[in-house]
């Protein structure tokens, strides 16, 4: 597990090495020059203490009045009402206005799309020979626009997954941050991710019996590969896997790597579970789940995570007939975690959704007849709840003590659609607020030109 | 799950734009022939008649008319499908008609989606119900997307009882040049498309610039394949019909032919041009079209550069139709931005919010609240009754209906919502919906919370949405 370290952002003559992909795109001096202005932060995350704020921790406690977070070496050292702020700490009066912990995506494919349509730059999903043994770590691109775009939107943290290309495992998921800088992981290889439901059943040739058999044997050959890995052979007739996923889908069955399952429909959400029975060991997440409410109970007594779109409510699918935006307030009274994130496209852009998401649940609550969410309920479901699934819930997503330096303070209610960030810091390091859409709108802020073309005003 | 951004591109291919036009009140009522081409006035008249109402007054709440004004502790008065008064607390009020408490709520005209693809594109999305894009020509403007519109796709109930949405506009999808003639629906259930109609609306007709008509074509090894094919297409299909409009108003005899029909319409202002189009050099190539051939558009649609030519399209009284938030799916809405509604609105020209899209079209009044709050941060202070507008009467005009609805003006149809809160906030619900006066939702009373066919004895039918 890698160590969350307070970040070192890279100046302009490390950029000049490190962004070559950016360097091609923009003509050079441009693309410097911009890099600079963007990427100027401080150089090392300072000891910050903001008071008087409206905290919200992120754990599901309700936001509290006069609040104070104090972040120490990159890590929050305490957060509260009647918080002594050590003396010399650079401190900031937030006026009442609303501190948070930053966001946290809890499903994305940020980092792997910049252009999701234009194929070239899109590395969601591959024809490839290979498909467990597939890692997203190295292919998340740390200057992508959207990671920029995001993090001005107040989102720290993502959970990045692959997409199916040639089977039912998509491969290796990764849990990342949202810094200026070109060091985005924060866990790679943080879970594995298999379709079962349509989409699985499609990759499996066509059926769920097909499916749910192509599971059961391709982890069944990962525990032979286990057992004996010399003698294991990837190109006999008999074998699912070559020896790489083969390789790759050891730590799944023994446990020692999250499985994250999308499932939509009640039964294929009780079919998932049940593959407990033959490999104990699983450590399910469930994804999608929209149709989670109707066996919420079963998912509470498995322990099983599950992270949802949220606001889905329409039969979209024949697999998603019982939609109902009170899926994640039911879920959650029957002792579900849940958290939010992009499982019905944009899945690469528009991680700022979130708050929408979260927003929206707390609206039900003023809906006769639908569940929603408490406001401290639903923040929990785009910041703590998320990293608890991934297993990282000790690191950050949360205003706790120890948890790493991701704040947000906001100039308004932060689950309100006219709010936005008045600043970010990611493991204690300021970051930019700056993005290629700011630079566009205050280009275009007059769209008459002036004398001389738009070209040359930056 | 789909690789990202699948279902954006498919969204965006699919059901990315169509256009209304004002066809005059008369055509309703006139199913006469005229003319040497034989051509019916109107085949597929509408059958909607407005649901019994009861007179009801909506008394205390803070009222945005859709116009831009705003009143304080109002009363609106509904009355014979109609608004029959609107006004402070004093407004005079007769006995003996509902009265509700709306203090501390608001109300406002019924939302107006200028682009939705809802029936064309129903839930549940499987190839059988897939019938949105006529991708066998890059020219067919002779299909109409109410041939296509399923009465019983559930999103028209969740756009109603999420999204206060009382009209709108279905569009044939993007994948052509011409795709095809709109159709404006008010939303209401029914077993038929024309029980949907609204009555008198002009028909738009759909035209799409840029990625997909070139790439669909291209794709097949056909023209056009690029930008310059698709204005060359366009301009040639453009000569062919100014001829057949020539013949058919000089009463010359021609063989009837629906495309040219429509394009004719268009040529003599009948029919709307709404033109899906995202970069600014390419709406303004599309306004220097449009003025060689001599026709007026509308509305561009989806249009996320449009604060690039705010100017230009105030010049040309060209409304837009944007989106919220949305950007970079494809490399033609690189350039989107927050700001793009409420700069185009600071220009002077016309700004709509539109959906495009099943889900967004429940929360239109959230999507204005992401453009308002990101215009306000840059110093362009517009209320919230004026941004409104952006989802009331700036549609209505540009689809030919603001006589009708789209504001709370006396004696237009009662297309109001009650919500339970400031519409722009995320907290916010719409309580109740009015389409011509009769309730068509209640949050309070789960029988006026319709269940369409599809999901009639499925799981989940009738649960809260």
């Amino acid at each position: 597990m890698k160590k969350l370290a307070p970040k070192l952002p890279f100046g302009s003559s490390l950029s000049r090495t490190a962004c070559p992909t950016a360097s091609r795109r923009r003509s050079k001096r441009t693309a410097l020059a911009w890099l600079a202005l963007a990427l100027s932060t401080p150089a090392f995350a300072q000891s910050l203490a903001i008071t008087n704020a409206t905290l919200a921790i992120g754990d599901g406690s309700e936001p509290i009045r006069g609040g104070t977070v104090v972040v120490s070496g990159g890590k929050v050292v305490a957060a509260g009402a009647g918080v002594a702020v050590p003396a010399g700490t650079k401190t900031i009066d937030a006026g009442g206005k609303w501190v948070t912990p930053g966001l946290v995506s809890g499903f994305s494919r940020v980092g792997l799309a910049e252009v999701p349509a234009v194929r070239q730059t899109n590395d969601t999903s591959a024809r490839s020979p290979f498909s467990a043994a597939i890692d997203v770590a190295p292919a998340i691109n740390p200057l992508a626009n959207p990671i920029a775009i995001s993090r001005t939107a107040g989102v720290t943290r993502a959970v990045v997954a692959p997409a199916t290309g040639t089977g039912i495992f998509a491969g290796q998921g990764a849990v990342i941050d949202l810094g200026a800088d070109m060091n985005a992981i924060t866990k790679p290889r943080a879970f594995q991710y298999v379709e079962l439901g349509e989409q699985g059943s499609e990759e499996a040739g066509g059926s769920r019996a097909a499916m749910i058999l192509t599971f059961r044997m391709m982890l069944s050959q990962a525990q032979d590969y286990a057992k004996a890995p010399a003698s294991y052979d990837g190109n006999s007739k008999d074998a699912l896997l070559n020896r790489i996923d083969a390789a790759a889908l050891v730590p799944v069955v023994t446990g020692a790597q999250p499985l994250m399952v999308h499932a939509e429909s009640a039964r294929d959400i009780l079919t998932a579970l049940s593959l407990r029975q033959e490999f104990p060991a699983l450590k399910l997440i469930l994804a999608g789940a929209t149709e989670g409410w109707m066996v919420a109970r079963e998912i509470a007594a498995a322990r099983v995570p599950v992270i949802t779109a949220g606001l889905e409510d329409l039969p979209s699918s024949f697999e998603k007939l019982a939609a109902t935006q009170s899926n994640v307030g039911r879920m959650v009274k029957a002792g579900v975690s849940v958290s939010m994130g992009m499982l019905t496209g944009d899945d690469a852009l528009q991680l700022r959704v979130a708050t929408q998401q979260a927003g929206n649940m707390v609206a039900l609550t003023k809906v006769p007849g639908a569940t929603g969410l408490s406001w401290g309920q639903a923040l929990r479901t785009i910041t703590a709840a998320p990293a608890e699934a991934m297993g990282l819930g000790d690191r950050f997503g949360s205003l706790k003590a120890g948890r790493a330096g991701d704040v947000v303070l906001w100039d308004g209610d932060p689950l309100e659609m006219t709010s936005a960030p008045l600043a970010v810091w990611i493991d204690g390091v300021e970051q930019p607020l700056a993005n290629r859409q700011s630079r566009l709108r205050d280009r275009y802020a007059n769209p008459a030109e002036g004398a001389l073309p738009k070209a040359y005003e930056w | 799950m789909t690789k990202g951004g699948r279902i954006i591109l498919l969204a965006a291919l699919l059901g990315v734009s169509a256009s209304a036009i004002a066809a005059k009140k008369d055509r309703e009522e006139a199913p006469a022939s005229q003319g040497a081409s034989a051509e019916p006035e109107n085949p597929y008249p509408s059958t909607y008649k407005p649901y019994p109402g009861r007179p009801t007054v909506l008394r205390g709440a803070t009222i945005f008319d859709g116009e831009g004004g705003r009143i304080d502790n109002g009363v609106v008065f509904l009355s014979e499908g109609k608004v029959t008064a609107i006004g402070g607390p004093d407004t005079p009020i007769p006995a003996d008609v509902l009265v509700i408490d709306a203090r501390g709520k608001y109300v406002t005209p019924g939302v107006i989606d200028i682009h939705s693809h809802l029936g064309d594109y129903p839930s549940p999305s499987v190839e059988a119900l897939s019938d949105g894009n006529e991708a066998t020509s890059p020219v067919t403007p002779h299909v109409w997307a109410e041939h296509s519109v399923w009465p019983q796709d559930a999103g028209f109930t969740r756009a109603l009882a999420n999204g206060g949405v009382t009209t709108l506009q279905i569009l044939p999808g993007s994948a052509n040049l011409f795709g095809g003639r709109s159709v404006t629906l008010k939303n209401v259930p029914a077993r038929t498309m024309q029980g949907m109609k609204f009555p008198g609306a002009p028909q738009g007709l759909k035209m799409a610039c840029g990625e997909n008509p070139k790439r669909v074509y291209g794709g097949k090894g056909r023209e056009p394949s690029t930008r310059m094919g698709n204005m060359a297409v366009n301009r040639q299909t453009w000569i062919k019909a100014r001829e057949y409009q020539k013949k058919r108003a000089a009463g010359k005899e021609q063989t009837r032919d629906l495309a040219m029909e429509t394009l004719a319409d268009v040529l003599e202002g009948k029919i709307l041009v709404h033109n899906h189009c995202y970069r600014a050099d390419e709406m303004a190539n599309v306004i220097d079209m449009s003025k060689e051939f001599g026709y007026k558009v509308s509305t561009f649609h989806h249009a996320v550069e449009a604060y690039k030519i705010a100017d230009l399209l105030r010049e040309n009284g060209i409304c837009a139709a944007l989106w919220g938030d949305w950007y970079g799916f494809k490399m033609e809405a690189y350039d989107g931005i927050k700001e793009n509604l409420p700069l185009v609105h600071r220009a002077g020209a016309c700004a709509i919010v539109h959906s495009d899209d099943q889900d967004g079209i429940q929360r239109l009044n959230q999507e204005a609240a992401k453009a308002l709050g990101a215009g306000r941060r840059m110093g362009i202070d517009i209320s919230d009754e004026v941004a409104w507008t952006w989802l009331a009467i700036n549609p209505a005009k540009a689809m030919g209906i603001a006589d009708r609805t789209g504001s709370l003006k006396v004696g237009k149809m009662a297309d109001v919502v009650l919500w339970n809160g400031n519409p722009f906030s995320t907290y916010t619900r719409p309580e109740k919906v009015w389409i011509d006066g009769a309730l068509m939702f209640d949050s309070y009373d789960p029988k006026r919370r319709p269940v369409v066919d599809f999901e009639l004895g499925q799981i989940g039918a009738g649960d809260v949405k």
